[in-house]
């Protein structure tokens, strides 16, 4: 029996000692009527040989092409110790750290994980984990209206220029809390924030500005003027960044900062915070998490100081113990479900907490040096990548601000057709934006991480070249003639 | 239960009130709720000029396995509240019906206080829940 | 000692990151950082040998017994795991085209299939991440069935008093009220208190079955009919699916929605927190409004369904589809146990957690429900011991750590005083078992001839117990300032 240890003579033995016949008594207190026969739908088991053969067979169909494509989770490298130490048991197989000194372990390897983050961000402190980026918004959103006090609505400015999913996933969740989100749109030059219709809304209630750094675009936001924009108009300022780009960008807690103050949100025993975002998310992918088709992943948040105890999910503290030897433990659970039930801060419980440890290793293993090394490759890598494909005829770039490492390209033929030839050829091409933003006409989203190097970013070049001649000549043609 | 300050009135969710006497109430919870919740470690108040009702839960207090509400027993607007618990929260613990105060209301109805629990009443009602 | 405490200015792992460092210049210096952030400065080696000895400060199911009620900790097989990291697996692109994905989507839709089969359920959407958020994706898809029909004046969830927090917790983030359901002294839901409070305003009730109070709800027919009859739904919390897999099924009991926990029942890896999977299954009435993506199959291809196939789809959860590496090893799992390997599964752990409490019985330990039949968890109290032995649950939590067994769930369900829950899973051998209960009499012999053993317990870890209201008075969540 697959992972059964028990032997005929145990079950004799154990079945003695509890007074039954048989196993099939013990579940005598469900009402017949309820018992469900033999799940035909089931296949029969297979042997760890068995299994092997179909996941190896199902893994090859997929087959490993040449990817191009960002748009929210990032092909990186992850150094072959991040994972080798994260699958070890001992961190693989344990459960949530509640018995701290049996978790000792997992405990301060979150309280270095937290530590870093604040390091990365220059935010004061950091939960461990949430679900992914996208949820890890909405998770912000809801704690920026629960600590935005004098905000009497409910309502959330959130640029076009976030990733589109982004916004869809913050819908469906924060949806049913009456919270409404209005669309701020982006400059059809720059691609940035169109700030004067941001300055279209000065003076209204809203709880929060949502400042993605860079957007979704790959293009940088004029995140100063943005964050003081927000505190001046009484709104709190919510960063979402991607965290390897934060090894050369100016982290949250830096931004804006010109003579303006946070909205002084809790209460006026507090003193307002100088400058900088006052509530920090994005997705922890780019740090160690394999692109796996989208999962796990980890969402990260870090806030200021003065919003600590609004903040969903786990927080580890340093503390001592008995003896006066440094410990570290779950701390401010009060906050949270397993505590406050129906008042909790969410109903978040599971938290990634291995992608975690594995993001927390690869930053030690980086270091600052390591990540700004591969953040300025990535970014040099996506300048020549546009720089190929733009050389050829009718590509263009679309937004002339500037990027970290991704760039919006617009095709003369139709993107999806391309994106699909492309990948017929093993490269897949990019993004495409037609389905989210019209408006753009045939764009696609590039990246190229530091993985690609010149030999696959002038494949890529050249097949784009054939496919964009083969349409030009007989368009809507799916099939490719090379 | 006898140490219970007589000036006090209380609601049944172990707040107590003192009447000042000049329409305003100072609010805090009772001794026994202290000690069921053990050491706290925060104390989250109303703002001031928060307007408050009876039942209506208007402050938390936390210690390390539990947090909860604290409900006004009184209707009014509140006056101040006790920013030394900010940083000492652990003063409830040791001083609850004094130094451990957590806000004061200007009463809109004095006439409340008397549907409030007097110091045997309670004193009853907690040696019942014993 | 933190790896921030072992960092030397300039030291580096070289070997990991480009060779070269490439020119920013077209990055405005505005936007620029100024300072290097504040990571660690090691070698490799430094990085390996440091975690590797973090590992060894932890307990977890594969150095230790780990009988963690309402978690089942089962063994999680290794093939689950390196069949989940093949390379081409792990370099798939979420947003991979359908042309490239077809054996990764042949796996979910198997594993949809699957579930439906074995929770009875009419469809199910593998998307969400963890069990509460199955919970809030179902109960966001009770309140989008209400709202269908325009019956608005729904506004209040049922929980029962020994719930998770998660579901009073998950029902308020959509917007709903919650009224707590007394227990009966006998563990089943009190019935007539149920009665009472249902009406126009219940949208639904939240229930675990077998309750976390680790017994069968014998009554759930009945509560499955007046609920219905109230025009509210159920939801079935799968937290304790482990203990009826293959013998009764959640959509023949009457939930109109329920969500898994794959890792519990599924025996994905905890990780010390995650990540999890909790995929959401439905009634007919609900499968509209199933979380996207979902998989489908024509009979020739498998593809995704997104909004222009589920315009009245909840949505969507997390950017991309969920935790699919965690559904992999839920899928491998379930293709390696098969259709005779699910029933085995709540057997076997019944088998365990029955045993384990008759011996506990017998060695003078109370039960919190001696009448009942334990499910695949039970409870004890040790109300008896705290009143005259001053040995609280706690302390005997702690002690069991020094005799090298993780602590069983304690204070939980909040109801039963001084309550232990222990869920021993089916993985688990009878000579573990054995020795368990040999700890357990260990103790109670300690906490009566020298209390202070069990209650300055443990003695023998990586720490003392640990000051936890210092941690909360004067947060130290950083060391970087």
């Amino acid at each position: 029996m697959p992972f059964i240890p028990h032997t005929e003579d145990d079950i004799r033995e154990m079945l003695a000692v509890i007074g039954v016949d048989s196993i099939e008594d013990l579940f005598d207190e469900i009402p017949a009527e309820l018992r469900c026969g033999e799940l035909q739908g089931i296949p029969e088991g297979l042997s760890e040989i068995e299994i092997n053969r179909l996941m190896q067979t199902r893994a090859k169909e997929d087959g490993q092409p040449l990817c191009f494509i960002g748009a929210g989770a990032y092909d990186h490298h992850i150094p072959a110790a991040v994972w080798q130490l994260a699958s070890r048991g001992e961190f693989y197989t344990a459960y949530t750290p509640y018995q701290a000194e049996a978790s000792q372990g997992t405990l301060q390897l979150l309280y270095e994980f937290q530590s870093m983050m604040t390091a990365l961000t220059g935010m004061d402190v950091s939960n461990t984990s949430l679900y992914d980026g996208a949820s890890a918004l909405a998770e912000a959103i809801l704690m920026a209206a629960r600590a935005n006090r004098k905000s009497k609505s409910k309502r959330i400015l959130v640029p076009r220029s976030l990733h589109p999913t982004y916004r869809k996933v913050v819908d469906a969740i924060v949806r049913n809390q009456k919270i409404e989100l209005v669309e701020v749109p982006f400059d059809a030059v720059s691609g940035q924030t169109d700030l004067s219709a941001l300055e279209g809304h000065a003076g209204e209630d809203f709880a929060a500005l949502v400042i993605p750094q860079p957007n979704f675009f790959g293009v940088l936001e004029p995140v100063d003027e943005m964050t003081d924009w927000a505190h001046a108009n009484g709104m709190l300022a919510i960063a979402v960044v991607n965290p390897v780009a934060l090894a050369v960008l100016k982290p949250p807690g830096e931004w804006g900062g010109k003579g303006v103050v946070a909205p002084d949100a809790l209460s006026p025993a507090t003193p307002p915070h100088p400058c900088g975002a006052d509530i920090c998310c994005g997705e922890g992918q780019p740090l160690g998490a394999p692109l796996a088709s989208g999962g796990p992943y980890f969402g990260f948040l870090c806030s200021t100081q003065k919003l600590v105890r609004q903040m969903p999910g786990r927080i580890i503290g340093r503390t001592l113990d008995l003896d006066g030897k440094t410990g570290y433990t779950l701390t401010l659970q009060a906050r949270e479900q397993h505590i406050r039930r129906s008042k909790a801060t969410s109903n978040i419980c599971t938290n990634q907490g291995l992608v975690v440890t594995a993001a927390t290793i690869h930053m030690a293993l980086l270091g600052a040096e390591g990540l700004e090394r591969i953040a300025a490759a990535c970014h040099a890598n996506t300048q020549k990548l546009s720089q190929a494909l733009t050389g050829l005829h009718g590509v263009e770039a679309v937004f002339t601000g500037a990027v970290f490492h991704e760039k919006v390209l617009r095709l003369p033929i139709d993107a999806k057709d391309a994106l699909k030839l492309l990948a017929a050829h093993n490269v897949l091409g990019g993004y495409d934006l037609s389905q989210d933003y019209p408006e753009l006409g045939n764009a696609v989203l590039v990246c190229a991480t530091e993985l690609r190097n010149e030999d696959d970013i002038e494949s890529y070049r050249s097949k784009l070249e054939r496919v964009i001649q083969a349409q030009v000549q007989t368009p809507c043609q799916l099939k490719p003639d090379w | 239960m006898s140490n219970l300050p007589t000036d006090l009135r209380f609601a049944k969710s172990h707040e107590w009130v003192r009447d000042e006497g000049d329409g305003t109430a100072t609010i805090g919870i009772s001794d026994h709720a202290q000690e069921l919740l053990g050491d706290l470690v925060f104390v989250d108040p109303p703002g001031v000029g928060d307007t408050v009702e009876p039942g209506g839960d208007c402050a938390v207090v936390e210690s390390v396995k539990a947090a909860s509400d604290v409900y006004s027993p009184v209707s009014g607007e509140v006056l101040a509240v006790n920013e030394a618990l900010t940083d000492a929260p652990e003063t409830i613990n040791e001083d609850a019906f004094g130094e451990g105060w957590i806000f004061k209301v200007k009463m809109s109805d004095s006439a409340e206080l008397d549907a409030l629990l007097d110091a045997a009443g309670y004193a009853a009602m907690l040696a019942e829940e014993d | 000692m933190l790896i921030y405490e072992q960092s030397h200015t300039g030291r580096r792992a070289a070997a990991q990151a480009p060779q070269e460092k490439a020119e920013l210049s077209s990055i405005p210096e505005s936007l620029r950082r100024l300072r290097p952030a504040e990571l660690p400065e090691v070698s490799e080696m430094q990085a390996v040998r440091h975690y590797t000895r973090l590992s060894q400060k932890n307990f977890s199911i594969d150095t230790h017994f780990y009988p963690l009620g309402s978690c089942t900790m089962k063994y999680n097989p290794r093939a689950g795991n390196s069949l989940a990291s093949l390379p081409g697996v792990l370099a798939r692109h979420p947003h991979a085209p359908e042309t490239h994905s077809q054996g990764f989507l042949a796996c979910l839709f198997d594993l949809q299939e699957i579930l439906k089969e074995v929770t009875g359920m009419h469809a199910v959407s593998l998307t969400p991440a963890a069990g509460a958020q199955g919970e809030f994706a179902g109960v966001a898809m009770i309140r989008a069935y209400h709202d269908a029909r325009g019956d608005e004046q729904r506004t209040e969830i049922l929980v029962p008093d020994a719930a998770h927090g998660t579901n009073p917790a998950s029902a308020v983030m959509c917007g709903y009220s919650v009224r707590e359901i007394p227990t009966g002294s006998d563990g089943d839901i009190d019935v007539e208190a149920l009665k009472k409070v249902l009406g126009p305003q219940t949208a639904g009730i939240m229930l675990t079955n077998p309750s976390t109070v680790g017994v069968f709800e014998r009554r759930i027919k009945e509560i499955a009919r007046l609920v219905h009859e109230a025009g509210g739904l159920l939801y079935y919390d799968g937290a304790n699916l482990n203990a009826i897999l293959g013998k009764v099924r959640p959509g023949d009991m009457g939930f109109d929605v329920i969500h898994m926990n794959l890792h519990k029942t599924f025996s994905t890896p905890h990780g010390g927190g995650g990540p999890g999977a909790g995929p959401v299954g439905v009634s007919q009435r609900l499968e509209p409004y199933l979380p996207i993506p979902m998989v489908d199959f024509d009979g020739h291809d498998y593809r995704w369904l997104t909004e222009a196939d589920r315009p009245h789809s909840i949505g969507r959860l997390s950017a991309f589809a969920g935790n699919a590496g965690v559904l992999l090893r839920a899928y491998v799992y379930a293709r390696m146990l098969g259709r005779d390997g699910m029933h085995r599964v709540s057997e076997f752990s019944t088998l365990n957690a029955n045993y384990l409490l008759k011996r506990l019985m017998e060695a003078g330990f109370d039960a919190a429900y001696p009448e009942r039949r334990a499910s695949h968890e039970f409870i004890l109290t040790l109300k008896r011991q705290a009143k005259e032995l001053g040995v609280n649950t706690m302390d005997f939590a702690k002690r069991l750590l020094d005799f090298g067994v993780h602590a069983p769930t304690t204070y939980f369900p909040l109801l039963v005083p001084e309550c232990l829950l222990i869920e021993p899973t089916e993985t688990e051998a009878k000579e573990e078992l054995d020795g368990f209960i040999e700890i357990m009499q260990t103790i109670q012999k300690e906490a009566e001839s020298e209390p202070e053993q069990v209650k300055q317990a443990p003695h023998s870890l990586p720490v003392k117990r640990l000051d936890d209201v210092r941690a909360a008075r004067e947060l130290d969540l950083t060391c970087v300032k």
